[in-house]
């Protein structure tokens, strides 16, 4: 008895000789949740949804409507082709049919976020279901979930959504989140499939088994929290794919024709070749958004392969 | 090299084939479950376009006829697939009576050039500087610098075009802003034009390999961690084989098998992406014609270019699990 009545000695740290820095090291260590990928991705998201939702309460959003200001100004401080130098009244600027660009992009930022998020919470729902289904029931049903989501998985969304738009003319953001979710079960499908088969035959869940636990027990009590990192990780990659996939919409003219979304504005900026005018501020300035967005949520991603593959963390 | 075994490939096939057909029967059924009749959407917007439509009766017919709006279901939905499948999509509206066939034809070489160059720099770069990142002969400047550019892994080839375009085109004039090869050259196979045509290419394919390697890098730096734990890394290390040789012919060589299966996940992401970039640098491949067609309300090319990139994209997929087991022995005991 006398080895068990000192492995809790051994187990708890010596800290009487650290200072205070290298505790909270240790500690932050001893947390893979808080690596600084994560809160860096996490804290450039916080400020796009900041910027969406304060801007609302201090800047005017009747300004995303043409003709609200003096077409083609530049951001403030900064002369236009014209020679006018961009005021306080734009600060970002406007485009060529004189809509603020700051208005649009603390509406289109959200706009974008949203989408992304609604399809890849109906796309996670749905591969949750079918990945635990497929990995449980097995046999017949596990092949038709497996070729569904194999072939699915080859299909661009953007081609099928390309020729949805075109045959149905204006569309909503929702229906647009509605439609991109179609395509990105496929692979928490795969993911869970192939976890929940390896779990299956784990001891842990052998022994829940054993001592009667139901089925959906084992599945959502035992399992699912195991599948956390993963199921996030992927989740944010499918907000990534369904963002990106909105974008590309938008950016071919497609998509939500009256409600402003960044793939929208970088659209009509194309159009009107901002490119050749030297209107910078009109794609540029939303596109760097997008691509802050896209890191942010490249950050948090790689910080969540982290958590969930402690072989990565002494990188 | 062994044989592959005949289940495997009947499963890979059939994936295939299915896969064709559910995405024909898609942009099949799509136009149909439209609560508006897409001929009359189509013809007003082209109407409302303000261009006048000529030859309008002879649209009106050949449109009615792609829907086959006038025969029974089934038998437009069998005629459709016969068609399709022999890449016959009817005739363009917009550029009518052009066969959509023939602008496919047109536009595809252009895309698969730019796709193939693109995608075998991206693949090289992107492994190697995984490589790089796990190997521990990496001068230090490389570890830093590499994780670092892996952050424009996460911009889609669009954004970072237009931000290649502002920079190299538009304003240091480096490179020309559009179009595939000058308008001073005549296409054919001489010197000028190959020049032309690479010098137009470049931009485009760069700002797709630019924010693609980092997928790849990232794959190669989890396969090369599991790799150097291996006994035969630890071997090569204490037999005192040099360290570059390791790792090219120890290390890269096994971890990069796997990494032909990320070919699978990640084709379709890619022709997605290349459609949008042709798109901003009008370079003439099918994300050009499929943004024109866009614009035209040309429903006959849009369902014809949908088609053929996913038949590709499909086909890609299909050819890498073919060779897959060819060039990677271990994988056949697992079937």
């Amino acid at each position: 008895m006398q080895t068990g009545a000192a492995a809790p000695e051994t187990a708890a740290p010596d800290t009487a000789g650290l200072t205070k820095a290298q505790l909270r090291r240790m500690r932050r260590f001893d947390n893979p949740w808080r690596n600084p990928k994560l809160i860096t991705g996490v804290s450039i998201l916080l400020g796009i949804i900041a910027l969406g939702l304060l801007g609302r309460l201090f800047w005017d959003m009747d300004l995303v409507f043409t003709g609200s200001g003096m077409p083609r100004q530049a951001p403030v401080g900064i002369e236009n082709i014209r020679g006018q130098v961009g005021t306080l009244a734009h600060p970002l600027g406007t485009d060529v049919s004189g809509k603020d660009i700051l208005a649009l992009l603390i509406v289109g930022a959200p706009n974008s976020l949203y989408v992304g998020v609604l399809a890849s919470v109906i796309g996670m729902s749905l591969g949750i279901f079918l990945g635990f289904t497929a990995g449980f029931v097995g046999g017949r049903t596990d092949d038709v979930i497996r070729v569904s989501s194999d072939v699915m998985i080859t299909i661009p969304p953007l081609l099928i959504l390309v020729v949805f738009q075109a045959a149905y003319g204006d569309i909503t953001l929702t229906m647009m989140a509605m439609l991109i979710a179609c395509f990105v079960w496929q692979s928490p499908t795969r993911l869970i499939r192939a976890q929940v088969l390896s779990m299956r035959e784990s001891g842990y869940v052998q022994m829940a088994r054993l001592s009667g636990a139901s089925t959906g027990h084992i599945m959502f009590r035992e399992m699912l929290p195991n599948l956390v990192p993963y199921l996030f990780g992927s989740f944010i990659a499918n907000v990534t794919t369904s963002i990106v996939t909105a974008v590309g919409l938008e950016v071919l003219g497609l998509g939500p024709q009256r409600v402003p979304t960044l793939g929208r504005v970088i659209y009509d900026a194309i159009n009107s070749g901002a490119l050749i005018q030297n209107m910078w501020w009109w794609w540029g300035i939303p596109t760097i958004l997008l691509a802050l967005m896209f890191v942010g949520l490249l950050l948090i991603n790689l910080g969540l392969d982290e958590v969930s593959n402690p072989r990565l963390r002494r990188l | 090299m062994g044989r592959i075994p005949v289940s495997y490939l009947i499963n890979r096939l059939i994936t295939f084939m299915l896969t064709v057909f559910i995405a024909a029967t898609l942009i099949w059924i799509i136009p149909r479950l439209s609560p508006v009749d897409p001929v009359d959407v189509m013809l007003g917007r082209m109407a409302a376009g303000g261009g006048s439509i000529e030859n309008s009766d002879a649209i009106l017919t050949q449109l009615r006829q792609s829907f086959g709006l006038d025969q029974p279901m089934i038998v437009q939905y069998l005629l459709y697939l016969k068609n399709t499948l022999t890449f016959d999509f009817g005739l363009s509206t917009a550029s009518f009576p052009t066969p959509v066939a023939s602008l496919i034809g047109n536009a595809l070489p252009w895309t698969l050039g730019l796709m193939f160059i693109s995608l075998i720099v991206t693949f090289i770069i992107g492994n190697l500087l995984g490589a790089l990142m796990v190997w521990e002969n990496t001068p230090k400047i490389w570890k830093v610098a590499i994780p670092s550019a892996m952050v424009f892994t996460a911009i889609p080839p669009l954004l970072s075009g237009l931000l290649l375009m502002y920079v190299f085109a538009t304003q240091l004039r480096w490179f020309p802003l559009t179009g595939a090869y000058g308008l001073n050259v005549e296409p054919g196979w001489d010197w000028d034009f190959i020049v032309s045509v690479l010098h137009h290419g470049f931009l485009p394919a760069l700002s797709i390999v630019i924010v693609t390697f980092g997928f790849w890098a990232l794959g190669m730096r989890g396969l090369m961690i599991t790799v150097q734990g291996e006994d035969y890394s630890v071997l090569a290390k204490a037999k005192g084989l040099r360290p570059r040789y390791i790792l090219y012919r120890y290390m890269i060589r096994n971890a990069i098998l796997p990494q032909v299966t990320a070919f699978a996940l990640q084709i379709g992401g890619l022709v997605a992406g290349q459609v949008l970039v042709e798109r901003i640098f009008a370079y003439p491949g099918m994300g050009k014609l499929l943004y024109d067609a866009i614009l035209d309300q040309d429903f006959p090319v849009i369902q014809g270019v949908s088609f053929v990139i996913i038949l590709m994209t499909a086909l890609a997929v299909f050819l890498v699990d073919l060779i897959y087991p060819l060039i990677d022995p271990r994988i056949r005991h697992e079937m």
